[in-house]
């Protein structure tokens, strides 16, 4: 599956200042860091801060922090800020004109659907953070 | 072997038959749902040597104890074509006493026990709207295995 390039420059940045919650960046050294648009990042960090996710620091050195829970905040609560997960699947399965055969591509988007949301949904920044660690391991 | 949890001092060891009545309470009080029959039988298992492992946690007092919560496992070989593998069927903490480090305590314990029967992964299975336990596992390490789990009305 392929999020959109505003879901992942946010997931990076808020996964990057939630790795050391004490620290700030700004979102030019975060850009230069994942090679990304700084632009770009700039409005996403807005949308973050909107969101309550990270907050701006002023003067000098400033930039973000994280200022949100990490053991609370899922992978999927930074997503939908950016986007809406999924395919048309759940409204379609609510339309009483479907053909048979759309009805049961539907049930299968359906189902990729609900897995691709669990599994976001069950991933907090604590845990995705952790699995550097755990991955390093192997 | 007891650990101070904070301020809470909880002490795990493998269940008794004795614990089976707060079992069945705290499993009632956590699933909703009361399954007597399912942990008599689980008890007989376990302790007719077929297998499996209970795991508790528990709050010792002056004249009793009480328990804080439960896990339960076996090491199943082969069936669907896997490899020795410790399965978790179940786990369960006391609501009260939540995010103080019981339940990940009893995934190490049981864990360890299934590196002892000769497993080399652990397993298990969530509901995909179970978002406090799939969190749980994911916490602990758990990621999607090679496995799809499938059925169909009959």
């Amino acid at each position: 599956m392929k999020l959109q390039k505003a879901t992942q420059f946010g997931l990076y940045a808020v996964l990057e200042l939630a790795r050391d919650p004490q620290s700030q960046k700004s979102a030019v050294d975060i850009a230069k860091k994942y090679g990304i648009s700084s632009n770009h990042l700039a409005k996403v960090m807005r949308d973050l801060g909107r969101a309550g996710l990270v907050a701006s620091v002023r003067g000098a050195g400033g930039g973000y922090r994280f200022s949100g829970n990490s053991k609370r905040v899922t992978l999927m609560d930074v997503i939908t800020i950016f986007e809406e997960l999924g395919s048309d699947a759940s409204d379609g399965l609510n339309s009483p004109h479907r053909i048979d055969i759309e009805d049961a591509l539907l049930s299968v988007l359906f189902e990729i659907d609900e897995i691709t949301q669990a599994t976001f949904s069950s991933i907090t920044l604590d845990t995705l953070l952790k699995t550097i660690h755990w991955r390093g391991q192997k | 072997m007891i650990y101070n949890q904070s301020k809470l001092e909880v002490h795990f060891r493998p269940a008794e038959p004795n614990d089976l009545e707060q079992i069945v309470k705290l499993d009632k009080q956590v699933s909703g749902i009361e399954k007597g029959d399912y942990w008599m039988e689980r008890f007989t298992q376990l302790h007719g040597g077929l297998g499996g492992h209970i795991f508790i946690a528990e709050k010792q007092n002056a004249e009793s104890s009480d328990l804080l919560g439960f896990i339960v496992g076996e090491v199943r070989a082969w069936e669907f074509g896997s490899r020795p593998c410790g399965w978790i069927f179940a786990l369960a903490v006391d609501p009260e006493y939540r995010i103080q480090g019981i339940g990940e305590k009893l995934f190490k314990e049981i864990s360890s026990v299934f590196k002892e029967n000769g497993a080399t992964s652990v397993r298990t299975m969530v509901a995909r709207k179970d978002q406090l336990n799939m969190s749980f596992f994911r916490a602990q390490g758990m990621m999607g295995g090679p496995f799809i789990e499938l059925e169909k009305a009959i």
